[in-house]
């Protein structure tokens, strides 16, 4: 016997068609209305030609671009070497700040006022100690490249913020967890490994990758000690011509560079909520 | 408003000419007439720079008391427009607000900004106020202490402010193997100097005399870079278009000619004779 919907099922896919369609007409209209509005508003402004000529110049763009990129591969570099250190040593400051046995609470002290002094200092600061105070200390076998001191003072500030992040996760995970590893038989590293870090690490994954973000965007900061990165190439070509576009041509190829991140965050999330649904973990 | 505008700019134009035309005696006309020029705020005129401001161009980073060499060139054109100093308004203006489009909040500003004909494309430069050479300095304990030829130069780590002509000097007339280094200020360059981070520090002729004498302690110019002349000359930045331009440009001129310029150049930039030219 062959299926045939009943007369209220099509009446009601029908309405909802209906209801589809004009929602994205309406989210069209308004679109389309916005979208006027502000262009109205901001090429209409008196000041708008000044402002492209000196933002938005393809002369400018064009001529700043293979600087800016070489600039971008020094950023590249530096956030690649800072993300792997910082990861390794937040989820070790972490594991430090969230044991429990006696004979490590110096560790977990130091582990503490670590985080504390580098979430409190300005990154500026940590790089201008770092980057200058270092050096100035003449010790022979120490490097004084710009970019390596550059690099250990980003570790240092956000080692910091994502031992913190990770913490709140190990945190999050429920202690029953821990407590029916220990009663399966399961050593306290073991427990650790397996059954508490996969879970505290899955629920900070999106705070975690925003501070990869944000790392990325830092990278920029080292220029201070006098490498010349994306942001500093930019500024070198606006010194030169008196014009911001080279600025705008390093702040799209950021943003070229972190979109693929945040997409991938977003994506990581979506699948994970996915996952805990159809496990009917909400 | 546009009407007064036009006569304003007819008038300055002509009186521009009048200036250029006869030196001193129709710069006192200009000056007589003026106290009176389409300025931000009617009566007092307002000049900008950077904050900190250094030396020898400033003194104590105080633009305000006449002394240092771009203090004493504001306060004369100035005068040569017909502003005494007690109408003289000083405001902190950084680099990135100078260049930036539209109108600004001084007269004009006055920063120890080179003259490029790119740059020109943005803002309004009066007649430049002075000719300046770059110059290397650097410490005894660097490697090219001993540096005679622009030659010996190739494979040090040289370092510059950013928005500089000296980072240009480093770039085009050096041409180091090594990449350069390039920082926010000469404080933090100087730091990086005497931290070994670079073996030397292009800056202009007088700040290389001010860092080898009071910043650094074992000091020394290498030399300076055959200046063509008239190649490379600070002028006073005015908004695109603005009406003060030719005045402005006019009363350098003045200055230039009736030997005033020279002489502040004497009181405050002396001893910056004597570094060897480097080939």
């Amino acid at each position: 016997m062959s299926y045939s919907p009943s007369a209220m099922r099509i009446a009601r896919e029908e309405a909802r068609r209906r209801v589809s369609r004009r929602s994205t007409l309406i989210a069209l209209i308004s679109t389309v209305v916005i979208g006027s509005v502000l262009v109205i508003v901001v090429t209409g402004a008196p000041g708008f030609a000044l402002v492209r000529q000196s933002f938005f110049n393809w002369h400018y763009a064009k001529k700043s671009f293979p600087t800016v990129l070489s600039g971008l591969w020094l950023n590249l570099r530096v956030m690649i070497v800072a993300e792997i250190f910082v990861l390794i040593f937040g989820l070790l400051i972490a594991l430090a700040r969230t044991s429990h046995s006696p004979i490590l609470y110096p560790v977990r002290l130091l582990a503490t006022i670590y985080t504390d002094i580098f979430r409190g200092l300005p990154l500026l600061l940590v790089l201008f100690l770092v980057g200058l105070g270092v050096p100035g200390l003449q010790i022979s076998w120490l490097t004084n490249s710009a970019v390596i001191l550059g690099t250990v003072s980003l570790i240092l500030t956000y080692s910091a913020y994502v031992a913190e992040v990770i913490r709140a996760g190990i945190e999050a995970v429920n202690p029953a967890q821990r407590m029916a590893a220990r009663a399966l038989g399961l050593t306290q590293s073991q427990t650790q490994r397996h059954v508490i870090l996969p879970q505290a690490l899955r629920k900070v994954t999106p705070p975690l990758l925003n501070d990869l973000v944000s790392l990325q965007k830092d990278s920029g900061l080292i220029s201070v000690l006098g490498a010349i990165d994306a942001i500093r190439a930019a500024g070198i070509n606006t010194a030169e011509s008196f014009n911001f576009t080279p600025y705008v041509v390093a702040g799209a190829l950021f943003v070229a560079l972190t979109i693929p991140l945040t997409r991938f965050t977003d994506w990581l999330t979506r699948k994970q909520d996915r996952a805990r649904v159809q496990q009917g973990q909400w | 408003m546009k009407k007064n505008l036009v006569i304003a700019t007819a008038i300055t134009g002509l009186l521009a000419s009048a200036a250029i035309g006869f030196t001193s005696v129709s710069a006192n006309a200009a000056a007589t007439a003026a106290g009176n020029l389409p300025t931000l705020t009617k009566g007092v005129l307002t000049i900008g720079t950077d904050d900190p401001a250094y030396s020898p161009w400033f003194d104590n980073n105080t633009p305000s008391d006449g002394k240092g060499f771009e203090s004493a060139v504001a306060y004369a054109v100035a005068k040569q427009l017909g502003y005494p100093a007690s109408k003289v308004k000083w405001v902190k203006a950084a680099f990135n607000t100078v260049i930036q489009p539209g109108k600004k909040a001084f007269d004009f500003d006055i920063n120890e900004v080179s003259i490029t004909p790119d740059r020109a494309k943005a803002v309004d430069f009066s007649t430049g106020y002075y000719d300046v050479a770059q110059a290397i300095v650097t410490t005894t304990k660097s490697k090219i202490a001993k540096a005679k030829s622009i030659a010996d130069l190739v494979n040090a780590k040289l370092g510059a402010q950013v928005g500089t002509t000296s980072y240009s000097t480093i770039t085009d007339i050096v041409k180091p193997k090594v990449k350069p280094s390039v920082f926010d200020t000469n404080d933090v360059a100087t730091q990086a100097l005497i931290n070994g981070q670079i073996d030397g520090l292009v800056v202009d002729l007088p700040t290389a005399f001010y860092i080898a004498d009071a910043e650094l302690k074992n000091g020394l110019i290498v030399g300076q870079f055959a200046p063509e002349a008239g190649s490379d000359q600070f002028g006073l930045v005015l908004t695109k278009g603005s009406a003060l331009t030719s005045t402005v440009s006019a009363a350098v001129d003045a200055l230039r000619a009736n030997g005033t310029l020279k002489a502040i150049a004497a009181k405050w930039l002396g001893g910056t004779a004597g570094a060897p030219v480097l080939k």
